[in-house]
């Protein structure tokens, strides 16, 4: 009974039922019910964590979904080391969020709506997550996507958030494309689309076509988890409501896509190509995001634009195939984001909802709390010594490090591409230093200098103690998770844990000594690009002004997001509607038109004929007849 | 198992058919109120909704074959015969038929005020007709139930139309009338042909007929039931039908009329002419690749909320006719359940447009804007049905639209590449429309006092969303109807 998987997603799905229902009439009990099922669900995980040491794994049906001519698909359960770690990350991140979100909330009138997408969303993650078979991954991967839409566009009288929310479920439709194509090949290929049951088949696959279905799972993954082009969706997304934009847009659902890549890791073990487009999207895209960041004057901007860059960094470990290391980097940055974007919301709501950095400043002896969380927070995300992100970053790095140096013919590069991974490693390096600069400019133009505006730090407080207590648990976090998952590198509990799940390959590393030079390495970048931001906006130190004179029109670029959301937002809009008028004149124009001119001209015909038309019945009747029979004469002559 | 074995005494397709009428008919004539008209009606409805569900719940899915038949001489001279029954592939219409009808009439209920006396008569008898076309097993029946269905409708857009009715009605009536009248040349030339009747007999008889005389019935009924769907390019009659046709009507239209086309196609030019099939198989799959696309695209840019909506249909069916067409198991499950998804999808987004209109006198997206604070019940209906409509998992539309990419991926990939677009596609029109329409700013100041939905409106959009859901999260409560007629008609033993 304590082990029953069934009971994690069901108490958030009863929550969903009951604000929906009832929510209306009783809005001070929503936020309760739904924190209350959200750590019910936590609480079951951590039972089933419990109660599954030792077990590789556990797998049950649920029922039959449909069964069409050897199409078949069950919903099931399947509970190995990789789920459970998704699910104590989704749920607790999700208790500890939705008790924030008691106290952020508090002052909304429509929340009991609000407290009905959560736990609908905390659902869908946790079904998603717990799936055996990849249909049922994409059926609740489309459902994430929906709460993800209805809460970004919480606010539905402002025309910013809706369009951010149909952006968002648009961008992440054409990740579906791909991915669902993906998945019907890969049941054309297999016969199934149970993981194991694919991964049994994999030795007889095609392996071009085990390639192109990798290719087209990766599509889905760029789409969820915001990697270049498909990530301009989600710095828009952060019109929702703050808490949405820690739980779904930092910690949990756009984490879906790694989740996706490491789950069916031996199909893109298989798919070296596949791998390769993998670490280079990740590369790419942890490069381009950081960029962006930097120049973001909006503080929820600046941390969603960190996401997509950390989003990357985990693609880069799983296409160095440092599956572990993905989800080790995905767990510690559960921690350190969603406590930073509770943060930037602990700011946001003291500021009577400004998130414009220009107009802060000076904050920190004003909210003590989240200040001091906050640093612990950006410290993690600037990956320094011995917070968590420093742990898992570190192997981030080293695996790619290692994969790129691996001998000519070793293990490491009968796959492809290994040259191109020193490539990738510096890419890693720049981000880092990228990482730590734009984080601390936050931070000090979030809580340091001069108030820039009087009036709303005249109003500042802190935040009450429901909003702080969640704050000081993933404070914890961000500072502890790393060291306690990952000490020793390579050997630590999540590793070890992990190898039960299937076929989750390991790594071996180099040895001590190459791991500490490594460490060393990647550490003077993050301190680097701390102390840099610390010069820049601390002291005053002219190296903006040096930066911009040393590469002009760099600046612009960034400011303009590379110029990437023209593409999408004007150039393919613009595109598909010039196609829609086009069709729609065509339709109106020539295909009617062919219709109606028919109409006329047998109209005209029948003017002419008019002389048979005599009024009498008998004698249409006659002519019906004798067109009949010349029809029906005819076939059967000509038969 | 041959025909009769699992046929019962009782005589279910013929009480749903006749009762309806002689429940309702007598009370609809007789009445003095409206109320007691559309209560007779809904009698009618509630009746035949109830036989549709027995026999759909007593239905036996291992069986192969019609069920429930019952057979009898009508005109012996012509060997016309009064033959009955029910298989896979028309057990989930006479389901929807029936469930639909109910709904139906509350929606009439709401939206009819002229002669409705009249109105509703016309619905009871196309009620009886629509399900006449399902459950009959004679052409020459068929046919009667065929021409049956047409003239309510006709009369439906023709007198409780909106302003340009009489050209709608027109075209509508003209374009089905042309397909109708092929139909018959083909029915007489099957008879000529195998000298039978009988709908189930005809398949074996004309497996020797010269591939000549399969071109040209297949040509005929292709036209018929192409017109009927509507596949591209034959479509232009509906949207004009849609936007003229009473929301009730528009509903019947859009739930079971449709559907009678893509029936005809799995009923009788899949197994009757399936040379001709073959060969113009690549044809008809970009016909159907053409709708789906094409269909999206023009919904994408209507400014009328009733246009988009029938050019939203236009897509959908295009993935029935692909199901279909594509000729594999899965893709006709597929096909089936989006003829049951989009029968009960789309009627309701044509109430949700009523609903509206009922209140605003618009349908222009441009005059409206900004509902959601003061409808939000009927704000999240809409969504409801919206997300339907686009596919959104755990609703009846992912079900039909996925299997039948299933089917579609099996016939040739780049078919499936080009049907998939079609679904992002429908997110773009489908959101963008509810952008524009629900969510945002009130940008008409008329609609300031707009009321919420009623409960009787509820109640309708609730009817329509239980099959929505059910079809979503427990798909296989109806695809396993299916399996024994889809896996005969895909040539699987």
């Amino acid at each position: 009974m304590l082990n029953a998987p069934w009971i994690i997603p069901l108490l958030p799905l009863a929550a969903f039922a009951v604000n929906g229902l009832f929510g209306r009439r009783n809005p001070r009990w929503t936020g309760w019910v739904s924190t209350a099922a959200v750590v019910g669900s936590f609480a079951a995980t951590v039972a089933l964590w419990i109660a599954s040491a030792g077990a590789d794994q556990d797998e049950s049906l649920l029922y039959r979904w449909v069964a069409s001519g050897g199409f078949t698909i069950d919903i099931a359960f399947l509970t190995d080391a990789l789920t459970i770690v998704m699910l104590l990350v989704v749920t607790g991140v999700s208790a500890l969020v939705s008790l924030y979100a008691v106290g952020y909330m508090d002052h909304d009138a429509n929340k009991p709506r609000f407290f009905t997408w959560i736990p609908l969303f905390v659902f869908s993650m946790i079904m998603l997550v717990i799936s055996d078979n990849l249909l049922q991954l994409f059926v609740f991967w489309e459902m994430v996507g929906l709460c993800s839409y209805l809460l970004i566009g919480y606010w539905y009288d402002r025309d910013s958030a809706n369009a951010a929310a149909t952006k968002a479920f648009l961008v992440n439709r054409i990740g579906d494309f791909g991915f669902a194509i993906g998945i019907i090949l890969a049941f054309l290929e297999f016969g199934t689309l149970r993981y194991r049951e694919i991964f049994a088949g994999l030795g007889s696959a095609d392996a071009g076509m085990v390639t192109a279905i990798a290719c087209l799972l990766f599509v889905g993954a760029m789409g969820k988890s915001a990697q270049f082009p498909l990530h301009v969706w989600l710095p828009d997304a952060m019109e929702g409501p703050t808490p949405v934009s820690a739980l779904i847009h930092a910690a949990t659902m756009v984490t879906a896509g790694v989740y996706l890549v490491v789950r069916m890791n031996p199909l893109y073990t298989q798919a070296p190509e596949a791998l390769l487009l993998v670490a280079a999207v990740g590369a790419f895209t942890a490069v381009l995001a950081a960029t962006i960041a930097l120049v973001q004057t909006d503080i929820k901007r600046v941390l969603a634009y960190s996401t997509v860059s950390q989003l990357g960094l985990m693609f880069l470990a799983a296409g160095a195939g440092a599956y572990t290391v993905a989800i080790f980097h995905l767990a510690t940055h559960a921690f350190f984001k969603a406590l930073l974007f509770l943060g930037s919301g602990s700011v946001i709501h003291a500021l009577n909802d400004e998130q414009d950095m220009r107009r802060m400043g000076g904050l920190r002896r004003k909210l003590p709390v989240t200040y001091a969380t906050f640093i612990l927070g950006g410290l993690a995300l600037a990956a320094v010594f011995p917070l968590a992100g420093f742990w898992s970053k570190d192997e981030v790095l080293a695996h790619v490090f290692l994969k790129a140096a691996a001998d000519p013919g070793g293990a490491l590069t009968a796959d492809h591409g290994a040259g191109v991974f020193w490539l990738f490693y510096a890419t890693g390096l720049t981000v880092s230093v990228l990482t730590a600069f734009y984080t601390f400019r936050m931070i000090v133009k979030t809580f340091h200098g001069a108030p820039r505006d009087a009036a709303l730090h005249e109003h500042a407080h802190e935040s009450p103690w429901v909003m702080t207590v969640p704050l000081i648990v993933l404070a914890a976090g961000a500072a502890l998770s790393g060291a306690v998952l990952g000490i020793p590198p390579e050997h630590g509990v999540i590793h070890g844990y992990l190898e039960h799940a299937a076929g989750v390959l390991h790594l071996e590393g180099a040895g001590a000594a190459p791991t500490l030079i490594l460490a060393v390495v990647s550490t003077v970048a993050a301190l680097t690009g701390l102390l840099l931001a610390l010069g820049a906006y601390g002291r005053g130190l002219p190296i903006p002004q040096r930066a911009r004179a040393l590469a002009p029109g760099a600046e612009t670029l960034f400011r303009q997001k590379w110029y990437l959301d023209h593409l999408g937002d004007g150039f393919m809009v613009a595109l598909t509607k010039a196609a829609a008028m086009l069709s729609w004149g065509f339709d109106a124009g020539v295909v009617d038109g062919i219709v109606n001119g028919v109409g006329k001209l047998s109209r005209f015909a029948g003017g002419q004929a008019g002389r048979i038309q005599t009024g009498q019945a008998q004698n249409y009747a006659l002519l019906m007849v004798v067109g009949l029979v010349l029809t029906v004469g005819g076939l059967v002559l000509f038969r | 198992m041959t025909t009769g074995e699992t046929a019962l005494d009782f005589p279910y397709l013929s009480l749903a058919l006749w009762l309806p009428l002689l429940v309702g008919l007598p009370v609809i004539v007789l009445a003095r109120s409206r109320g007691a008209i559309a209560l007779g009606a809904l009698a009618a409805s509630l009746v035949q909704a109830a036989i549709a569900i027995l026999v759909t719940v007593r239905f036996d899915h291992n069986a192969s074959g019609y069920q429930f038949v019952e057979a009898a001489e009508w005109i012996p001279a012509l060997g016309i015969s009064y033959k009955l029954g029910v298989d896979g592939v028309s057990i989930l219409m006479v389901l929807l038929t029936g469930v639909l009808g109910p709904l139906v009439v509350g929606a009439a209920w709401l939206t009819i005020h002229k002669r409705e006396r009249e109105f509703f008569a016309a619905l009871v008898v196309l009620q009886t007709a629509m399900l006449g076309v399902f459950v009959t097993l004679d052409f020459i029946l068929f046919y009667v139930f065929w021409e049956m269905a047409l003239i309510p409708m006709y009369l439906m857009i023709g007198v409780w139309g909106h302003e340009r009715r009489i050209y709608a009605t027109v075209k509508f009536f003209l374009y089905t009338f042309a397909g109708s009248v092929l139909m018959l040349v083909a029915i007489l030339a099957i008879r000529l042909t195998t000298g039978t009747f009988d709908i189930e007999a005809i398949p074996a008889e004309m497996a020797g007929a010269p591939l000549v005389l399969q071109r040209w019935v297949f040509a005929a009924f292709f036209l018929a039931f192409a017109i009927k769907v509507p596949m591209f390019p034959f479509h232009t009659w509906l949207p004009d039908a849609h936007v003229e046709a009473p929301t009730a009507g528009s509903m019947v239209l859009a739930g079971v009329l449709l559907k009678m086309g893509a029936y005809g196609f799995l009923r009788f030019l899949l197994p009757m002419t399936p040379a001709a099939v073959d060969e113009t198989r690549g044809l008809l799959v970009a016909l159907s690749l053409a709708a789906i696309i094409y269909g999206a695209l023009v919904a994408l840019v209507q400014p009328d909320l009733k246009k988009l909506v029938a050019y939203s249909s236009v897509s959908h069916m295009g993935f029935v006719t692909l199901g279909i067409f594509t000729a594999s198991q899965t893709g006709m499950d597929g096909a089936i359940i989006q003829m049951l998804s989009h029968g009960v999808i789309s009627p309701a987004l044509f109430f949700a447009v009523g609903v509206v209109y009922e209140r605003a006198h618009t349908r222009r997206i441009d005059d409206l804007g900004g509902l959601a604070p003061r409808m939000p019940l009927y704000a999240a209906i809409f969504g409801f049905f919206m997300l339907a409509s686009l596919g959104l998992p755990l609703l009846s539309g992912f079900v039909g639209e996925f299997l039948v990419l299933v089917g579609a991926f099996g016939y040739d990939t780049a078919v499936g590449v080009l049907a998939a677009l079609g679904v992002i596609l429908a997110a773009a029109y489908m959101l963008w429309m509810y952008q524009r329409v629900v969510l945002g700013r009130l940008r008409n100041q008329s609609l300031a006092a707009i009321p919420d939905a009623n409960r009787l409106e509820i109640a309708t959009f609730a009817g329509l969303g239980v099959l929505v859901v059910w079809v979503g999260i427990f798909p296989d409560t109806f695809v396993r109807l299916l399996g024994t007629a889809t896996a005969g008609l895909a040539g699987q033993p």
